[in-house]
């Protein structure tokens, strides 16, 4: 058993991600996580990760050993869902108190899972360590290894207190606990040779279930999803699939790539967002099953069920496109989200005029260029304001995004759909997808919109806000038009290197002075791309751009 | 009349419960131009974050000190620097409101000798006001949070008269509790307003979080009450404060610029807005208003049409002390018996409310104590919704959080209005629970089977 800060190490040493290996030694040992900025971030912390990760296990008592803040504030917000047990979504936790801190708190964290064991009876306790008894020294592993051996119930620690990191650390450290705890500890009855495991997806909405129809219909047995509406013998005897899809891009792909080291199950990345990710995500499980020994009838089987059930999501969808003809898109998600559902609003025959790549790797962004063509706009970074004026301007018609951004759009009152975890619409698989463009076609035109626009019968034209707002960046805009020197001064004072603070200019005059020619060079002058390194990409871009280009920008 | 009791039990299930700073961040929320801050790791302002967005449906402004493990263990200093410059850089906040929480309170950060240096460091922010309050998440609970910033706005930014200054005796200081919303706080307004007051509310939820469009975008709180009119409270004829907690920072705004207070430990019903609608006569020396004896009848007439309803109705509750009391007082008062509740924390008004026992407890608690008491009404926030599945019992949404309906932030209790809708809201959701399951079948008066009872056919009697 390692310690915390040896796992994370290991975590961060992920050779099954590419952008890792690209990575200097030093890079590699900071991670490839966001460096967090006191009072610029917002997002979860590491253990807000590892719950989202593991509490879709339904039948798993997950206790939460801290103060109140940890669980309290937030239980029961997710919408993944369960096909039976409701254990899941009953909250648990120490509720630590000053004596705990004083004292510590492994005595009560002791007695709470023997409280659970008693009243509850689950196949498994989950015990979450956060930062307060990380900080005090409380042993959850000894703990849990005690309670384990009294109770005769597997006590597993989940060693992902929030201050080592962000919630995509957490996601990763969950996934090394059912590694080194839960996986391969229980034999299952019987294998088939069409044994999966699912990899990284949540079940949010329901949506797996999209999906499994056609996967029962072809034979094909999810032998455990890690973790959406799992159960804790599932994930135990998960060790035996013969293949691995691994979802949600690369939260759990420590998961896929140590079962493939340690049990030989082979794994593909892949998405059931989108109709055509589905059709590739099938025929990949169906191609891999066939290599470790199923029979290959699987294959034409599989191409009947995908020509089956595109024709049908195409038929469903071919009514929408003669409405949704001209109608412009506003896309504002994170990373390879992103191309699996611009390919499918371009099915549903929607132009995108912009997207963002702010998480996107340099691959993602080839990607989207060669679908959406030379002119999509690449958002990096854009302001409420900039969000507002495009959906105003009427360069976008809908904006679909994370719940955070909605009120952007529904206060400016323009049509919005949510698109992350948030949502309460499933859209996977070929019958999501159609949902989604029912979806936005109930959202687009709905004749809410030209009621809430109008301006109350009092006030003066030009006068609201929103035409002042308008008026406001309008003239800003028009000024630094006339301004060829302003112009550029905005230009160059756009940031690149949030973490670090480096603008375009610096990066700009520093490849100038010095003819700089790579990353590293860039970061020695300027220093950007020293945080979390999510700039590189964009760094290479102002690179190959040259400064012809880059001034043309 | 109730004895409050708190059980020893190791692991709290289906917390009531939320932690202090997020209570002292929302109080922060009521201010204009303002940035909560919680000096803690960004999950512990992430999991507020998400609570208040689901809960108001507005965007929210909380930022964090972003503490890492090794800050943590050698202090904050540096984060707290940092978050105070970049906010101040980035959002240009008329008012910072930075809360601890526990891992910062455990090292033992000094925050009120760090803000000292950051303003001598950097003269940027050396008069940007900044707000401390100390809410360790390890004790005490939300609405004590919500009651200590309050306490520390009114030291730190309400300004001491000057000697011989003249009071404006058509300004009333209001202090509301947490347990109001912003619908509340309107409500509160319009009544005030209708006796010629002028009154200042601190918080002011109404003014930002009451779910209006607003004029701009902008990162910091919109609307609320502005730093300079908290200033000025000094100079009110009164202050009304409201619930028990806000005892404290209605006793310290008393006691800095000596404005007499009032404090209403309820004001969900008859008899309490009875009380306000006198006071607000004295104070303005005006009568009460032809509106609100008309008002007065519509709820009286309410409480007679909806007392068939609630009378009778064995009540399990889960709210923090102050909603608990101002809630079960008024259906007490409408014949229900309060006959399940749990709370959060300790506090004097427990011991008032009309019940045997008042238990410090979680959820896991109320639903087995209704469960026990064969309870026929649950009122608690949205989290009692599996527990209320599982009861089969009609269940009425109050308190925060309330993510799964809409309208949690216009939700009225306070004055006629407020307690009138409130009855009528409640009353028809036990008639449709009626209407839904309990209508009478022709099994419904049958006693049970028993062998050899009489009239019961049995085989013999056949044969």
């Amino acid at each position: 058993m390692s310690s915390l800060s040896a796992t994370i190490q290991a975590v961060f040493d992920e050779p099954g991600c590419g952008k890792n290996a690209n990575k200097s030694a030093a890079e590699r040992k900071k991670g490839c996580t966001k460096q967090l900025q006191p009072g610029g971030a917002a997002g979860g912390c590491a253990f807000d990760g590892a719950k989202i990760a593991l509490q879709p296990l339904t039948d798993v008592a997950h206790l939460v050993h801290g103060p109140i803040a940890c669980e309290g504030n937030s239980w029961d917000n997710r919408g993944a869902k369960s096909s039976g047990p409701t254990l899941w979504r009953t909250s648990f936790t120490t509720d630590i108190n000053e004596t705990d801190i004083v004292f510590g708190g492994e005595k009560r964290l002791y007695k709470a899972i023997r409280e659970i064991i008693e009243k509850y009876d689950p196949p498994a306790v989950f015990v979450y360590q956060t930062c307060l008894p990380a900080m005090t020294g409380d042993d959850i592993n000894a703990v849990c290894k005690a309670a384990a051996a009294k109770f005769g119930t597997p006590v597993i620690p989940i060693n992902s207190p929030g201050f080592v990191g962000p919630k995509n650390l957490g996601n990763k450290l969950a996934g090394e606990a059912l590694l080194d705890h839960v996986i391969g500890t229980v034999e299952p009855e019987i294998t088939t040779p069409y044994d999966i495991n699912i990899i990284g997806e949540y079940n949010l909405s329901g949506e797996l279930w999209q999906v499994k129809p056609l996967l029962d219909e072809l034979g094909i047995r999810i032998l455990s999803c890690i973790s959406g509406d799992g159960r804790y013998r599932e994930v135990a005897q998960s060790h035996r699939a013969k293949a691995a899809m691994m979802v949600c891009s690369k939260a759990m792909i420590n998961v896929a790539r140590k079962m493939q080291e340690r049990y030989g199950i082979p794994f593909f990345e892949g998405s059931f967002y989108g109709i055509g990710d589905t059709s590739d995500s099938l025929r990949e499980i169906a191609r891999l099953l066939v290599e470790r020994g199923a029979p290959d009838d699987i294959l034409a089987r599989t191409e009947a069920v995908i020509a089956r059930e595109e024709a049908r999501a195409w038929a469903a969808i071919a009514p929408y496109k003669p409405r949704f003809q001209g109608k412009k898109v506003l896309l504002i998600t994170g990373g390879v989200k992103s191309w699996s559902v611009v390919a499918a609003l371009q099915e549903a025959g929607l132009e995108l005029v912009g997207t963002s790549v702010k998480k996107s790797t340099k691959e993602d962004k080839e990607r989207i260029k060669e679908l959406m063509g030379k002119d999509a706009h690449l958002i990096e970074d854009m302001t409420p304001r900039e969000m507002y004026k495009m959906l105003k301007d009427a360069r976008a018609d809908i904006m679909l995004s994370g719940g955070r951004s909605q009120f952007i759009a529904l206060k400016a009152a323009m049509p919005w759909l949510d698109i992350n975890q948030e949502r309460h619409h499933a859209y996977m698989g070929y019958v999501g997808m159609v949902r989604l463009v029912e979806e936005i076609a109930k959202t687009l035109f709905n004749p809410v919109w030209e009621q809430v626009r109008r301006p109350a019968p009092w006030d003066v034209p030009g006068d609201s806000w929103q035409d002042k707002a308008i008026a406001q960046m309008d003239a800003e805009a028009a000024a630094l038009a006339a301004d060829p020197v302003a112009a550029e001064a905005a230009r160059r004072s756009r940031p690149v290197c949030v973490c670090k603070g480096v603008d375009l200019g610096a990066i700009e005059d520093a490849i100038q002075a010095h003819g700089l020619a790579t990353v590293a060079e860039v970061k020695g002058h300027t220093n950007a791309t020293g945080g979390c390194g999510a700039c590189a990409v964009r760094v290479e871009e102002i690179l190959a751009a040259g400064p012809a280009l880059a001034a043309a920008e | 009349m109730a004895t409050v009791t708190h059980l020893k039990k190791a692991c709290t299930v289906n917390p009531l419960k939320m932690s202090q700073p997020i209570g002292g961040a929302l109080a922060f929320m009521g201010l204009r131009g303002s940035m909560p801050l919680l000096h803690g790791s960004q999950g512990c302002t992430s999991f507020g974050l998400v609570l208040f967005v689901r809960h108001f449906k507005e965007a929210i402004p909380l930022q964090t000190t972003a503490m890492s493990e090794v800050a943590t263990v050698l202090g904050g200093y540096d984060n707290v620097e940092q978050a105070i410059l970049n906010i101040h850089k980035r959002t240009k906040p008329e008012i910072i409101g930075l809360c601890s929480t526990g891992v910062t309170e455990t090292k033992g950060d000094d925050v009120e000798g760090y803000i000292r240096l950051v303003r001598e460091r950097h003269p940027e922010v050396a008069d940007l006001p900044i707000v401390y309050v100390s809410t360790p998440d390890f004790k005490d609970a939300f609405q004590d949070g919500w009651a200590k910033a309050v306490t520390r706005m009114v030291e730190a930014l309400v300004h001491r008269p000057l000697p011989g200054a003249v009071r404006d005796r058509a300004r009333v200081n209001v202090l509301p509790g947490c347990h109001l919303t912003p619908g509340d706080l309107d409500e509160l307004r319009t009544i005030i307003e209708d006796f010629g007051l002028r009154p200042s509310f601190l918080p002011d939820l109404a003014g930002s979080l009451d779910g209006h469009i607003p004029e701009e975008f902008t990162p910091t709180t919109i609307g609320g009450i502005g730093v300079d009119e908290v200033a000025d409270m000094g100079t009110a004829g009164w202050t009304i404060a409201i619930g028990e907690q806000m005892r404290g920072a209605g006793q310290a705004l008393h006691d800095k610029t000596g404005v007499p207070f009032h404090l209403f430990q309820r004001l969900c019903g008859l008899g309490p807005t009875d009380d306000l609608m006198m006071l607000l006569s004295e104070i303005s020396g005006r009568p009460v208003p032809a509106k609100y004896r008309r008002q007065r009848g519509q709820l009286v007439d309410a409480m007679l049409d909806g007392h068939f309803h609630i009378g009778g109705r064995k009540l399990a509750i889960g709210a923090e002390p102050d909603l608990l009391a101002d809630v079960g007082g008024m259906l007490h008062g409408m014949g229900a018996q309060i006959t399940a509740a749990v709370t959060t924390t300790h506090s004097p008004v427990l011991a008032d409310v009309d019940t045997g026992e008042v238990l410090i407890g979680d959820l896991e608690d109320l639903e087995r104590l209704a469960k026990e008491r064969a309870c026929d009404l649950l009122i608690t926030h949205s989290h009692g919704r599996q527990a209320a599945a599982r009861l089969g019992i009609p269940f009425f949404r109050m308190g925060i959080p309330m993510f799964d309906r809409l309208g949690a932030g216009h939700l009225t209790m306070v004055g006629y209005r407020g307690a009138r809708d409130l009855i009528f809201a409640l009353s028809n959701l036990v008639m449709a629970d009626g209407e839904a399951h309990h209508e009478p079948t022709p099994d419904t008066w049958r006693t049970p089977h028993e062998h050899g009872a009489i009239g019961a056919r049995t085989e013999g009697d056949i044969a």
